[in-house]
């Protein structure tokens, strides 16, 4: 037990010095069975080898940092016990359908411009002053959205869609379920100014219910139930003579 | 040389950063302001706090308590005028959190929800379930997304504050993805990088909280107050340190030692598992020392029990808590008490910063855990400090705002050779540096292990004085590091390096004002003076940077007000 050891091959990449990525294996000490990938990410680049480059923060599966594919699933690697995979190797690498920046970090600048794009904010025709105190919302309200409101923009719905993988056009599971969140929020007023983005022929309509991203999604959100219900509800706005309710 | 250019940056993207940055907006909204973050902005570590936000909502409820709670709670050391300020502003902040879409939990009729919380004499705290910190910096985020007068800088580092005559015009930042660093400047700066809790080696902080701001400012000059002040939370988990919120108390669970005895009756009767942090953790730390604790794979703990809540309300109150039992220990915690024991999780101290943010350097505010406004003095209550990103975010942004309205335009004459200078410098102390033989992860990892000896729950002379002489010591073998990562494209080894300067840093003066302080007072507890000292100590520390030596100390009158000193039993 004390000496048990395990293999992680971590994917590398250096854009000024690699024109492909290559595959680095590191033999490390698997000293406690509460160890995750990341402590062993973590035991490599303190002790082992410094410019193995990764993100990560909170280390409690909240902050969305630590999403990368791990033997070809993708994971949060704070949350991937290495006693689930020992004694076999553990495959590392940058989550897929992404641009790669450098080793296990992929570039997400197009998600941070899909998510404005889908007005995640409340809009209200009228906004109610502060001296109004709060808006009335019953438990059974939040009920609506709560589940697409737990998104914590990992990005591993991203990298299990196979939509997204062959168009990055796709407005994809997560931007979908966050339009949802607001949509289905007793206080906002916006659904209208939402339409023409999750409504896009590059939204909804490409997706093609492989239900991937909701296998993967560690917080329980259901994105490809979002895309479904958006699907719905758009087609009864267009069809139905009183679909443009508010 | 190019550089971008503001009215107000904001420097960080949590809660108190983005709320400042809005703030800014609202107050002018012909205003640019930019937003600099070593990481994407919903990563800040806002998104880990759990329990809720502590306001006055309900017509029982009054400033006056929530104000004596938390003097009482800070050892008299909160300077009362703030805290008055804080409570009145509290309220309206949660409200505004609210019209932007915060899924606070619900009371039957609609209007936000109320728990207790430790130190509290009433129910004040507002939550959304578990998950109060991720839900309001989710929502303040996306709030954040409409302005189109905020421009984001993300993933940048920033590495010195750029003062001229005495006044900050800006920051050298380095742009994690390129490798090249830049300046950012504008007319004035808040400082939001939140905490430090990296400094220890067990901490419910993330990776993230490594002191930056604190170091930033203090080495600009500004003071950093009251750094003896390190908050212990009761509940970590063994081994990952992973917050299990108070909240769980909140809602009714119990503390037992391995006698199956609800040891707090003897610490705080009244009060019992609603008590304060710094009580309760040290209440803890002597159940383990006089061996009332369990002893497991990772330490000595005790047992946090909510069986009798009932299936039901964990699911409906406490679900994130449900899920990390699963997932982080293999436990349910509808069947099966939670291994705890104390962990580092806040900093009281900070930039020294008065009511509206504002620093000793003229154009620099700080807000939110990186600053020190006198609002939690030696001991802060838990649902406190989202509240405090709230109300002295919004009131840096607005006096940031302010300031940069009168204030002259930055020119590039002197930042573009402030920037040279800077570049110059962490190419020369890191990529190219040469002949180093100390790794940074190792010296970080002795920094941890000693804080966590040499000041944690209990201090003395003796740990002070040996932790003062190996924080020098380690500070000598940070100048012989030796960086294995020599690209630029996001090089976190390199940030990592600069982390850990910043983190020794603010190790350094934690301690040497611990050895100072000669008296127990909040989260302070010395083992050589056990008792409070009102004649002496009734003061604020500030510690000042000096170069290659420890830092100058001075002292501060406490604002007192209408609650005088008194003793503390709950």
């Amino acid at each position: 037990m004390a000496d048990r050891r395990i293999t992680i091959q971590a994917v590398r990449y250096d854009p000024e010095k690699d024109t492909a990525p290559r595959m680095q294996a590191y033999d490390i000490p698997f000293y406690d069975d509460s160890m995750v990938v990341l402590d062993a990410l973590n035991y490599i680049k303190a002790h082992v080898d410094g410019s193995l480059s990764y993100r990560w923060s909170c280390r409690m599966g909240i902050c969305g940092s630590c999403g990368m594919m791990v033997n070809g699933t993708p994971k949060l690697t704070c949350n991937a016990f290495l006693r689930d995979y020992w004694p076999r190797p553990v495959h590392v690498g940058p989550l897929n359908n992404f641009p790669v920046i450098r080793d296990l970090v992929i570039d997400m600048d197009d998600f941070m411009h899909k998510l404005q794009a889908i007005k995640p904010w409340i809009i209200r025709k009228q906004e109610l002053p502060l001296g109004a105190g709060e808006h009335r919302q019953t438990n059974r309200q939040i009920d609506d959205f709560h589940q697409f409101s737990q998104c914590i923009n990992c990005m591993l719905c991203y990298a299990a869609c196979p939509v997204y993988g062959l168009n990055n056009e796709f407005l994809g599971p997560a931007a979908t379920a966050l339009a949802r969140r607001y949509n289905l929020d007793s206080r906002d007023q916006g659904v209208k100014e939402r339409l023409p983005v999750v409504a896009d022929p590059e939204a909804v309509w490409e997706c093609s219910f492989v239900g991937e991203c909701s296998v993967v999604c560690p917080k329980g959100v259901d994105p490809a139930k979002a895309i479904q219900q958006t699907k719905l509800e758009t087609t009864m706005r267009f069809v139905l003579p009183y679909g443009n309710r508010e | 040389m190019d550089f971008e250019s503001y009215d107000v940056l904001v420097v960080g993207g949590g809660l108190a950063g983005i709320r400042a940055a809005i703030a800014a907006v609202e107050a002018n909204p012909r205003a640019r302001v930019g937003m600099v973050s070593k990481v994407y902005p919903m990563r800040s570590h806002t998104v880990s706090a759990e329990g809720g936000a502590a306001a006055v909502m309900r017509p029982e409820d009054s400033y006056e308590t929530h104000a004596f709670d938390t003097i009482k709670g800070s050892d008299y050391l909160a300077d009362q005028d703030v805290v008055e300020a804080f409570v009145r502003e509290a309220p309206l902040e949660i409200v505004q959190m609210e019209h932007w879409g915060c899924p606070w939990s619900r009371n039957p009729d609609g209007t936000i929800a109320t728990r207790p919380f430790g130190g509290m004499t009433t129910w004040r705290t507002c939550f959304a379930a578990d998950k109060s910190g991720f839900h309001m910096l989710h929502t303040v985020f996306q709030t954040s997304l409409k302005y189109p007068q905020i421009t984001r800088h993300d993933e940048a580092f920033v590495t010195k504050l750029l003062v001229e005559d005495s006044r900050c015009v800006g920051v050298a930042a380095l742009d994690m993805k390129s490798g090249r660093i830049d300046a950012i400047t504008a007319k004035s700066t808040i400082l939001a990088t939140g905490g430090l809790g990296r400094i220890y080696a067990f901490t419910t902080n993330g990776n993230i909280c490594t002191g930056d701001g604190m170091a930033l400012a203090y080495r600009a000059g500004a003071g950093l107050r009251d750094m003896e002040m390190v908050q212990f939370h009761p509940t970590g988990l063994p081994f990952t340190g992973i917050l299990i919120t108070e909240a769980v108390r909140g809602e009714g669970g119990y503390l037992y030692n391995n006698q199956g005895e609800r040891f707090l009756k003897r610490y705080v009767p009244n009060k019992m598992e609603l008590g304060p942090r710094d009580i309760i953790s040290r209440a803890m730390t002597i159940e383990f020392e006089e061996g009332r604790g369990f002893e497991g794979p990772h330490g000595k703990y005790l047992h946090l029990d909510v069986r009798h809540l009932g299936e039901k309300v964990i699911d409906e109150r406490l679900p994130f808590m449900r899920e990390l039992g699963r997932e982080y220990v293999g436990i349910d915690i509808v069947k099966e008490p939670i291994p705890v024991r104390p962990v580092q999780h806040y900093m009281m101290g900070g930039v020294d910063a008065d009511i509206a943010g504002a620093t000793a350097i003229d154009g620099l505010y700080a807000a939110g855990e990186c600053a020190n406004v006198g609002l939690n003095g030696a001991n802060r209550l838990g649902s406190n400090s989202l509240p405090e990103c709230l109300v002295f975010g919004a009131a840096a942004g607005r006096a940031a705002a302010e300031f940069a309205g009168g204030a002259k335009p930055v020119t590039a004459n002197p930042v573009d050779a402030m920037v040279w200078d800077e570049a110059r410098r962490v190419e020369t102390s890191y990529i190219e540096k040469k002949g180093g033989d100390e790794r940074i992860g190792v010296i970080r990892e002795e920094m941890q292990h000693d804080m966590d000896e040499g000041a944690g729950v209990f201090r003395t002379k003796e740990g002070l004085t040996q932790l003062v002489e190996k924080l020098g010591g380690l500070r000598d073998r940070f100048d012989r590091i030796k960086i294995d990562d020599t690209s630029r494209a996001f090089n976190t080894e390199l940030t990592a390096a600069m982390e850990l300067d910043f983190m020794l840093e603010c190790a350094t003066a934690i301690a040497v004002s611990a050895l100072a302080r000669e008296e127990s007072r909040g989260a302070h507890a010395r083992r050589d003076f056990p008792e409070r000292d009102d004649q002496k100590f009734l003061k604020h520390t500030l510690a000042y940077w000096r170069e290659g030596a420890k830092p100058r100390l001075e002292y501060e009158d406490v604002h007192l007000g209408n609650f005088k000193p008194q003793a503390r039993t709950y």
